[in-house]
């Protein structure tokens, strides 16, 4: 019997140790992917550097599942730059172009009318219920870059969430497997 | 650290990262850009003042623009748009846009077109008798991957008649 306590006492001590070092790599990788997220942030100047576009209203130039890389400035809006806005009420930004700008002379604030390159209309029936037009903080950033077909993932992630579960078990499972 | 699962994994973390990595490089390649461009008001079809309160006007214009000089073997397609820019006492920029074209191979940007504005050019407020405008031909190069590029051409001289017509 005593060989058998030594085994488990010897059994149980590895696995602590074991455990205790898988999770704090995890921990380091998770922590390391949010620090560089922030710091994307902080030299963007937006709250969501990386954005995906999901309709098709700026077709052909982004295709839904392209990634948009975004800067936001202290340069003032003015037309033809792509800008992704949320209105208010609603959580979905939308990527569209500037089509019209006022800007006050006396305030620097700007008035901005913005559509979607495939649409026929402008976007006035999108803003809120008597909202004419986009200001400043209305607007998250500008797309200044763009990659292709990257952003399916995180699409097909959305809508279909059971292949997220799928994904994060496995991966949890390969981390727990794994003898490193 | 010899089994197939480590070895594919790094050579797929290497593949990834120098695809990533020429992904972002194509956007420092240039090319000796010229375009031109030249705009005519051919005739201004109707200047009101609308029920709210805004002026209104409707030209009919003439765009002959060579952007072929802005394609490269990176470019997907060239946004252009034409807008009418100018002054009030209440803002000191407007800008309006009043035709735009998505412009997808090299072939179709060498082009002559005649049409009246797209979109309306409505001013906010009754500014616009006698204003003096500019008109810039916008291009918006978006690529296959990478950086997008924008620039225009200014062409000012233009103005509105003194009184509705």
């Amino acid at each position: 019997m005593g060989w058998i306590g030594e085994t488990v006492d010897s059994i149980k001590s590895i696995k602590i140790r074991q455990l205790l070092t898988q999770a704090v790599t995890l921990g380091m990788i998770v922590t390391s992917a949010l620090i560089i997220w922030k710091a994307l942030m902080c030299v963007t100047g937006t709250e969501s550097p990386v954005v995906v576009v999901l309709s098709g209203s700026m077709e052909p130039g982004f295709q839904r599942g392209d990634i948009l890389f975004l800067r936001m400035t202290k340069e003032p809006i003015r037309t033809g730059e792509i800008v992704v806005f949320n209105i208010d009420g609603r959580d979905i930004p939308i990527v569209h172009r500037a089509i019209e700008v006022h800007e006050r002379k006396t305030t620097g604030e700007v008035d901005v009318l913005t559509k979607g390159d495939n649409n026929d209309v402008d976007d006035i029936g999108l803003y809120a219920d008597g909202q004419m037009w986009l200001h400043r903080h209305h607007i998250m950033g500008r797309a200044v870059g763009f990659l292709p077909y990257v952003g399916w993932v995180t699409i097909i992630m959305t809508e279909k969430p059971i292949i997220k579960y799928i994904l994060i078990g496995a991966l949890g499972l390969l981390v727990i497997t794994s003898k490193d | 650290m010899h089994s197939f699962g480590y070895r594919a994994n790094s050579l797929l973390t290497f593949a990834v990262t120098i695809l990533a990595f020429m992904c972002a490089i194509v956007s420092f390649s240039f090319s000796n850009q010229t375009p031109s461009a030249q705009i005519q008001i051919l005739n201004i079809n109707w200047f009101q003042k609308q029920p709210h309160g805004n002026d209104e006007v409707s030209l009919t214009l003439n765009i002959t623009a060579d952007l072929q000089s802005l394609f490269t073997w990176n470019t997907k397609q060239v946004f252009a748009f034409v807008a009418a820019e100018y002054k009030t006492s209440k803002n000191s920029l407007n800008q309006v846009s009043l035709w735009d074209a998505i412009i997808p191979e090299k072939e179709h940007a060498k082009f002559w077109i005649q049409i009246s504005n797209k979109y309306r050019f409505i001013d906010q407020g009754y500014n616009l008798r006698r204003k003096d405008f500019n008109l810039t031909l916008h291009w918006h190069v978006m690529p296959k991957t990478g950086k997008m590029f924008a620039d225009k051409i200014v062409m000012s001289g233009y103005s509105l008649p003194d009184a509705y017509r």
